[in-house]
């Protein structure tokens, strides 16, 4: 099942390796892994998207919690939360194509951020099920180049996670 | 490791103009890294540093040189650096601590640290590192020392401001010896070794945000626990390493003998409950006893305190759930609950404040154990133990048995202040079997890693601490070999150890293994062209003894504990075909035992 963890860890050299090292040294998967800062420099923020049974993502916390420079470890999945994932998705545009990958970035909430006589570059912003469906809404031979940033998640209402 | 070139100097010296250097407030000192680093040890009460000098660590060796409060102890190879620090740790319960160069320094602990973090043993090793501005360069001795040993240390440091230096020693410190104790690493660049930076003292006390280790059990928990308990039908205590680590033999005995319950200790755990008491069922596991391990699968509720239910202890878990059974688990590390087998109490905390908290209910509470349930499972118990499942064919004659050579010593020392080393293998386990360890911190090996070599540089670690005990190094011909070396280390620091080399010409245990599972296809397990070992000691300036005959391996002992002042080898040749019995295979649940060769 996926699970959507938030760490909250101190902002230094290393603290990023320690827990990719984790994952491989243990063969948990990552199926993505976002991190940045927080308002609070000494701190940054993961999102970590991985699958797994029940006594699986029970271990990765534990571990993640293990970890001396981690401060918090929330497993998102357990209570309401949002998800966001930022897509950037260059496409063929030409002739015909044209219009109908503008009413498909339209209809997904899209915007084109840049356009050549050859192609658009669409960005999408939504849970990950969101981007996938446009990625095969659109003809495959007509995706030149995908990048997604991962997913970034934060509980809902008073679900707060920090210091 | 050898020097490095003198560039490697001068680039620390520009280094050092190159940063901005805070003045010192009015009455503060100004001193080098290297020296703020002594300062801490000494902070720390440290008194031995086994170590290796090499270019990266210079100034930190000319600041131990100027200083002598630390004695500094110059082994033969990196490696045994580690392990004779970690002895020391297993022994006393101090942090050991290690001092190795950049590069090859640090690649030749990682052996030792990863030996220590298996096992949890609290250590802090320092090691150089090629000068800031050098790293990431493929500098001479460079080597990425937070990056190679990270997966085996509970934290590692770089220290690239010599500033920091203080609060990284004072936090690998705290690290190390609090919660699930474990190595800690710290990287000193050269430079940073070098810098002047003013010192304000070593911090009495470290405020992580990030790391709280919990101490005290959760009492709901507890109580919990403790009404499984008294209500049980066939209770049983299983311990492992946690519980010495916590120094909480005493708690358990206490625990133990208020309640009238059967113990058993993993590997790591032998030494908590005294051995020779009836209510102690043997260590449990591959080579455990029957009764140990028919209790484990028989029990109804089972108390696992300080242990983490690892594959060589429960066997193949489908087996082991075969039975059902409670389980409470206290352990430190949240990581080492339901991590194999599901729990239904889990207890996080300090194994001597939660035994101690669960001692003071057991004290307040109405309910007793029922003493006619309880006699019914120590029958049961007997009736295991009936079959008596240690005992072996003394042999014919001359030959030595191997496990006769340990029985033979512990009937000799059993009363007197000793320590047992062992390293890897079928000597190891002969020594956990058949010495029985009446007290903690007296049993050191190397259980979780399995680390051959371990077993002089363990002993010359204790010995040093304990001068006036007695220390056995209980081994095989193939391990003393991996760190036979540090033969010379005990020379110079007159530490004066007996080494009981168990010697069958064979990697025993492998040789078991392929004739147990491989169908006596003996690969690479016969140990040809052995040296002559009485005149390896003796080149080495020590006592050599060859021991051939049964009937020699009493006096050859007794001989040995005579030269109290000499690091005495016996080579005892002993049956080669000897097995370590009882044994279960891989893949087996832990009653599917091989009880003697005839099982085979």
């Amino acid at each position: 099942m996926k699970h959507i963890i938030a760490v909250l860890l101190e902002n230094e050299a290393g603290a990023l390796s320690r827990v990719v090292g984790l994952f491989s040294a243990r063969g948990y998967n990552i199926e993505s892994l976002t991190v940045a800062p927080t308002e609070d420099p000494s701190l940054s923020r993961m999102t970590i998207q991985t699958t797994g049974s029940d006594e699986v993502i029970e271990q990765i916390t534990k571990h993640l919690n293990r970890l001396i420079e981690v401060v918090k470890v929330v497993d998102l999945t357990e209570g309401a939360y949002t998800e966001r994932e930022l897509m950037m998705v260059k496409v063929r545009a030409v002739g015909k194509e044209r219009e109908e990958m503008k009413r498909m970035a339209d209809i997904f909430r899209g915007r084109i951020i840049d356009v050549t006589e050859k192609s658009y570059t669409i960005e999408l912003t939504g849970d990950q099920s969101k981007n996938d469906a446009f990625l095969s809404a659109i003809e495959n031979g007509a995706i030149l180049e995908t990048v997604r940033t991962g997913a970034s998640g934060i509980g809902r209402g008073e679900r707060i996670l920090r210091v | 490791m050898e020097m490095s070139n003198a560039e490697t100097s001068s680039v620390s010296h520009s280094a050092a103009h190159r940063t901005v250097v805070s003045k010192p407030k009015s009455g503060d000192t100004e001193i080098r890294g290297a020296e703020v680093l002594i300062r801490a040890l000494q902070a720390e009460n440290v008194k031995f540093v086994w170590g290796y000098p090499g270019g990266a660590v210079l100034h930190i060796y000319d600041a131990l040189f100027k200083q002598d409060s630390i004695q500094h102890i110059l082994v033969r190879h990196e490696q045994a650096a580690v392990h004779a620090a970690d002895g020391y740790a297993r022994a006393t319960g101090d942090v050991g601590v290690a001092l190795v160069t950049s590069g090859p320094g640090v690649t030749n602990a990682v052996t030792g640290i990863a030996t220590a973090f298996m096992d949890s043993i609290p250590m802090v090793i320092i090691s150089g590192q090629v000068p800031t501005p050098a790293i990431g360069m493929d500098a001479f001795q460079e080597c990425d020392a937070v990056g190679i040993t990270r997966p085996v240390v509970k934290h590692n440091f770089l220290v690239k401001d010599a500033h920091d230096l203080c609060d990284t020693i004072k936090k690998a410190f705290h690290i190390a010896r609090s919660g699930r104790p474990g190595p800690v690493v710290i990287d000193i660049p050269k430079d940073v070794s070098f810098k002047k930076v003013p010192f304000q003292g070593y911090p009495q006390h470290i405020e992580m945000r990030s790391y709280n280790p919990v101490r005290k059990g959760h009492g709901g928990q507890i109580r919990k626990a403790l009404q499984l308990l008294l209500a049980a039908k066939r209770p049983y205590i299983y311990t492992g390493g946690g519980v010495l680590l916590s120094n909480a033999s005493n708690e358990l005995r206490q625990l133990v003998d208020m309640l009238g319950y059967p113990v058993t200790h993993t590997l790591m755990g032998l030494g908590a409950y005294p051995a020779s008491d009836r209510k102690f069922l043997g260590m449990l596991g591959m080579h455990g006893t029957l009764e140990a391990n028919n209790a484990m699968q028989n029990c109804d509720v089972l108390l696992a305190v300080g242990a983490r239910f690892d594959d060589r202890v429960i066997g193949n878990p489908k087996h082991f759930a075969q039975n059902e059974r409670k389980i409470i688990h206290v352990d430190i590390d949240p990581s080492s609950i339901s991590k194999r087998v599901r729990v239904d109490i889990p207890i996080v905390g300090d194994v001597k404040d939660v035994l101690t908290e669960l001692i003071a209910m057991i004290k307040e509470s109405a309910v007793k154990p029922d003493a006619a349930v309880l006699a019914n499972w120590w029958s049961t118990i007997d009736g295991w133990r009936s079959r008596d499942c240690l005992k072996y064919d003394h042999g014919a004659g001359d030959v030595i048995k191997p496990q006769a050579v340990v029985e033979t010593l512990w009937n000799m020392t059993k009363n007197d202040d000793v320590y047992i080393t062992s390293d890897v293998g079928q000597h190891q386990m002969w020594a956990a079997q058949y010495y029985r360890f009446d007290q903690p911190r007296r049993w050191i090996n190397s259980g979780g890693l399995g680390t051959m070599g371990v077993g002089i540089p363990y002993a010359m670690g204790i010995k040093l601490a304990k001068p006036e005990s007695e220390v056995f190094c209980i081994t095989g011909e193939g391990s003393v070999q991996m760190c036979i070396q540090e033969l010379s280390t005990c020379l110079q620091y007159k530490t004066p150890i007996k080494i009981v080399s168990l010697n069958n010409r064979y990697l025993g245990m492998v040789r078991q293994w392929q004739e147990v599972e491989y169908e006596g296809r003996y690969s690479s397990s016969y140990m040809d062209a052995l040296p002559n070992f009485v005149k390896l000691a003796e080149a080495y300036g020590h006592v050599g003894m060859l021991i051939e005959r049964a009937q020699d391996v009493e006096p050859a002992l007794r001989e040995a504990r005579k030269l109290k002042d000499r690091t005495v080898f016996m080579d005892f040749r002993t049956d080669p075909t000897e097995n370590v019995f009882p044994m279960v295979r891989a893949g087996s649940g832990i009653t599917e035992m091989l009880l003697s060769s005839e099982d085979l």
